[in-house]
């Protein structure tokens, strides 16, 4: 006897997706996901980036991993608001869930926000496979990684609105085609914008902020 | 890495969709459609899906996955094609606005139940 089924076996995540999109309009605020490998600099980007945008731009941030408050405790310091998941307490996710994202999102408060930024847990698999309801999608790879990890790990790129070449500094001291690293994220998803930057000395930062100020304001009418 | 969570999603689908008028369910295969670009590990799938169906009518019950090739469209000059390795730059035109048409599904297609006498 066949049963016919046919649905998606990760529908019950895109269903709460929906949920945080619709809440996230409700109180109109820009939603972005950030994700990359452990290391490759998230943090440290998004301290800069935050003691730049505010507080012109209200951002609240939600910061994943598996253990610590360690991110928490450096992004707090910048005046944002800020909330850590810790995984470990679900079984050690590799990943954010729509549903883990929504509950810390209530718990932040996004009435008064403009940008809520949710730092993924470092990993250039899983976080890719799973919706949170972001408006938007940033990929942050250094360059100590090498250039090929585009092509190794091509769905993160696929998924990803932007990327950040990160840690540009380090390049006279590294073995590292700084082009050949733009060309293959570019392979892998032609036309994206690549921001080419050190978190550590804010080089190439501007163009950066200017794409999320836009994005932000495209959507909420705010923050420019 | 997320393959239990998977695992987990797919059992639970499978045994909402089992009839309750039937007497003890054995389910002898789960159809899936399984995209090239999913993050899926097969094996690593089929290792928690052992695991977890211990005990249920899903126990020994044959994961049978049909791997969805990576095809992609071109926006710009209106082409399709089958993408095999992580290029997705459009061979026709060299540039252009891609959009993946299939390749990342992961979707259970059907139950094949043991049929009782």
């Amino acid at each position: 006897m066949e049963i016919k089924i046919q649905k998606k076996v990760l529908e019950v995540n895109e269903t709460e997706a929906e949920k945080n999109r619709k809440f996230f309009r409700q109180k109109n605020v820009f939603v972005l996901n950030m994700m990359s490998s452990p290391g490759s600099g998230k943090t440290e980007t998004l301290c800069k980036t935050l003691a730049r945008l505010m507080p012109g731009v209200r951002v609240g941030v939600i910061v994943g991993d598996i253990c610590t408050t360690n991110d928490a405790d450096r992004l707090i310091k910048t005046g944002a608001r800020v909330t850590q998941i810790n995984t470990d307490q679900f079984g050690g996710d590799c990943h954010l869930s729509a549903s883990l994202v929504l509950d810390s999102a209530k718990k932040l408060g996004c009435d008064d926000l403009d940008l809520l930024i949710v730092e993924n847990i470092g990993n250039l698999v899983c976080p890719a496979e799973f919706d949170i309801g972001e408006d938007a999608r940033a990929v942050v790879l250094s360059v100590t990684e090498g250039e090929d990890k585009p092509l190794k790990y091509p769905l993160m790129f696929r998924v990803a609105d932007v990327a950040i070449l990160n840690k540009i500094d380090l390049l006279p001291y590294l073995d590292v085609d700084r082009d050949l690293a733009v060309g293959n994220m570019q392979k892998v998803h032609p036309r994206m914008p690549v921001f080419e930057m050190s978190a550590k000395t804010e080089e190439g930062y501007e163009p950066w902020l200017d794409w999320l100020k836009l994005k932000v304001f495209e959507k909420t009418g705010k923050g420019l | 890495m997320h393959e239990m969570g998977i695992a987990e999603q797919l059992v639970k689908i499978a045994l909402d969709a089992i009839p309750k008028d039937i007497q003890n369910p054995r389910v002898e295969t789960v159809h899936l459609k399984i995209g090239k670009l999913a993050s899926v590990v097969e094996h690593s799938l089929t290792f928690c899906f052992e695991i977890i169906t211990k005990d249920t009518p899903l126990e020994k019950a044959r994961l049978d996955i049909e791997s969805v090739p990576v095809r992609v469209h071109c926006k710009s000059c209106d082409q399709s094609w089958e993408v095999t390795g992580p290029v997705f730059q459009c061979p026709f035109c060299e540039d252009g606005d891609v959009e993946m048409i299939s390749g990342r599904e992961i979707e259970i297609i059907s139950l094949e139940l043991e049929e009782t006498s």
